[in-house]
């Protein structure tokens, strides 16, 4: 593989809180190549949205700590001058976020964002800027864009807001789009536009994406590769036909397994995960952190297992022999009675 | 592959009494717009059965009305025409004295766990309230069956004396499910009861309404936005768009050969893992939902479908029942 666009390595955030260190992520390493599409999953609190929200050091949280080094084109974003982060971001690096309402300034046209964004990176005077607005409204798919480019945020619904963030995310053809659940908000038939317009993005403009999400059928559907977060940590990686086809971990087999088939069979029970997702602030660290919830949990779980690869750019961090993984995978996605 | 009870509740249905039928219920909303007085058309005449023990899901995006057509279904609003008849009484037309005794029924458990709990009250209190409120025994026989849902929906007893802000999402839910439970309904309906819970406790929520069913011959209207979790969940779905039940049919049936062409759509939207079993069509949709102020005189669909045709914008189709018993509303019902 050619040099990386962004090189993540060994990034660790936490808070401090009243109760001590909270490792919101917990040493993850990744790399994301030019042009390639990554998908991020991993429940509620896996640390999924830290992580790449302190890529782009979004996190101004006086008691968050970040360490590690983060790589982007070669230079580490963490050592960096504010005044040269701020020319990264959004010019280079641009993020979109879940919610296209809070993202965008009520008060303010769909123009006066795009323009603005382009405004501060770039020297070209506003009735320029205006029109870009109008060519990347038209080229996200909005209808009438020199007129909707005069329209407020409420006056777009859902799926039609989500375009305008992207259009603003694209102002400065950024290398690198960061999505954090860019569809969760939005109906299944939005979801779909808006999926193949940053697949059509992607093939366009040549940016890589990292897109981050809890919906492992957005991410089968989109991504190059796939990243599995669990407790701030990577469990498992891989190309996307591999980890979606022969997943290694017990806990992606568990995400799969809890997910109502989509082939038109019905299950009468689904092959959930007992228990509840671990807590940051859990202070028995040094173990794999999903032991508590699997079925193949045993004295070999701690210290914790490190990432391995098996196969090429597929990894995973779990002690079970690899000839063993098919024969469990198939226990695993065997409903059981289980205990909440 | 489906359990032999489960087999034999869905082979059943088929005789099994009709507990619920909503009759052209319409349910509108006036609002004031530059325009004057208008109304906000969130239901538009929806018929529909269910029958005893089986799980009936209504799916639909936002605003087409599932969860106001859910509501009058057990008249937390009141209808603006139409009848919804619960095992053979019109609700809509009962005295606030006798819905209030009949309510012991029919529960319904709401989509955000945290808003439908009082923040201040315990959860064994939470599960009593109900009971206390119907006069269901003694305050120890009370106390004793609140432990006992607790339990049922996988609670110790150290959990009952808990607030809800000590519960997780998927606990809350839970409690909610065994406050529902508190009054021995036999008809449950559940408004997006999982979306806001993370899929791995989705699961387990889901396995435990399957199991609560069994164990209690409940029936179920299921109101979802995921189409593979209504159909993982029920015997019939009702596909609902801008207010109007566009198609119902048998589960499975429905989702592997949707006849109306919105369905078509809302499935192949839905994002399939990629494992080794084939990908559908990706048909997407353009534009949005139409606004339910001004509804279009013709099929509420005619503006996003791909097989409109000119009859579709002036006539509006009607639900009906095509040969293989399913019901569509389509001048042109997909093969």
């Amino acid at each position: 593989m050619s040099e990386p666009l962004l090189d993540v390595r060994d990034l660790r955030v936490s808070f401090r809180t009243r109760n001590g260190k909270v490792a919101a992520v917990d040493g993850i390493s990744f790399q994301v190549g030019v042009g390639e599409v990554v998908g991020l999953v991993g429940e509620s609190g896996s640390g999924k949205s830290v992580s790449m929200l302190s890529v782009l050091r979004l996190i101004d949280n006086p008691n968050c700590v970040v360490e590690g080094e983060v790589l982007f084109k070669g230079r580490d974003l963490l050592t960096m001058s504010d005044a040269e982060m701020r020319k990264i971001r959004g010019d280079e690096i641009a993020m979109i976020f879940q919610d296209p309402m809070t993202a965008l300034t009520p008060v303010y046209t769909a123009g006066w964002h795009i323009s603005e964004q382009i405004r501060a990176h770039e020297k070209v005077s506003k009735q320029a800027a205006m029109d870009r607005a109008v060519q990347l409204l038209d080229s996200v798919g909005i209808p009438n864009a020199k007129e909707r480019v005069n329209s407020y945020p409420h006056e777009f619904s859902g799926g039609m807001r989500q375009r305008v963030v992207i259009a603003m995310a694209l102002s400065c053809n950024p290398s690198l789009l960061i999505a954090d659940e860019p569809t969760t908000a939005l109906d299944v038939t939005i979801q779909a536009q808006i999926l193949e317009l940053l697949q059509n993005l992607q093939s366009d403009f040549g940016s890589s994406i990292v897109i981050i999400t809890h919906d492992m059928g957005v991410v089968s559907q989109v991504s190059d590769r796939v990243m599995v977060m669990y407790g701030g940590r990577l469990v498992e990686s891989g190309p996307r036909r591999d980890v979606m086809r022969d997943p290694l971990h017990p806990y992606t087999w568990g995400l799969m397994g809890s997910i109502p088939p989509t082939d038109g069979t019905r299950t009468p029970r689904l092959a959930a995960i007992p228990g509840a997702p671990i807590s940051p602030s859990d202070p028995d660290r040094d173990r794999c952190l999903f032991s508590p919830r699997c079925r193949f949990a045993s004295d070999a779980c701690r210290p914790t297992p490190l990432l391995a690869m098996h196969t090429p750019g597929h990894m995973d961090a779990c002690i079970l022999p690899l000839a063993e993984r098919p024969e469990r995978r198939r226990e695993a996605l065997t409903p059981v009675e289980v205990t909440l | 592959m489906t359990s032999p009870t489960q087999d034999a509740l869905i082979a059943n249905t088929g005789q099994a009494p009709v507990l619920l039928e909503a009759r052209n219920v319409v349910k509108h909303f006036p609002i004031r717009t530059p325009e004057g007085k208008q109304q906000v058309q969130a239901v538009d005449g929806v018929s529909l059965k269910v029958r005893a023990g089986e799980t009936l899901g209504l799916v639909g995006e936002s605003g087409c009305g599932k969860s106001t057509f859910g509501r009058c279904l057990v008249r937390l609003i009141d209808v603006t025409s139409g009848q919804v008849i619960y095992d053979g009484e019109d609700i809509t037309a009962m005295s606030r004295k006798a819905l209030r005794k009949r309510r012991m029924d029919f529960q319904m458990v709401f989509q955000d766990p945290y808003a439908s709990l009082n923040p201040r009250r315990r959860a064994a209190a939470t599960v009593e309230e109900p009971m206390r409120t119907h006069e269901l025994g003694t305050d120890a026989e009370i106390k004793q069956k609140a432990l006992e849902l607790l339990r049922v929906v996988g609670f110790d007893e150290s959990f009952a004396n808990r607030y809800p802000h000590e519960f997780s999402g998927g606990q809350r839910q839970r409690l909610g499910i065994a406050r529902a439970l508190a009054l021995q309904p036999r008809l449950l309906i559940a408004d997006e009861p999982v979306s806001a819970l993370d899929v791995s406790i989705q699961a387990q929520v889901l396995n435990l309404l399957a199991d609560l069913q069994d164990d209690n011959k409940l029936t179920y209207v299921f109101i979802a936005h995921d189409l593979a979790v209504v159909h993982h969940i029920s015997d019939r779905i009702g596909v609902m768009y801008l207010g109007e039940l566009v198609e119902l049919g048998e589960s499975t049936a429905l989702y592997n050969n949707p006849r109306h062409p919105y369905t078509e759509a809302l499935l192949s939207a839905i994002p399939v893992i990629d494992t080794e079993s084939e990908v559908r069509e990706r048909i997407v949709l353009t534009g949005d939902l139409p606004s339910p102020i001004n509804k279009p005189p013709g099929c509420a669909f005619a503006a996003r479908c791909r097989y409109v045709q000119d009859i579709c914008i002036k006539e509006k189709p009607l639900l009906q029942m095509q040969s293989d018993g399913r019901e569509v509303a389509c001048h042109f019902p997909v093969a």
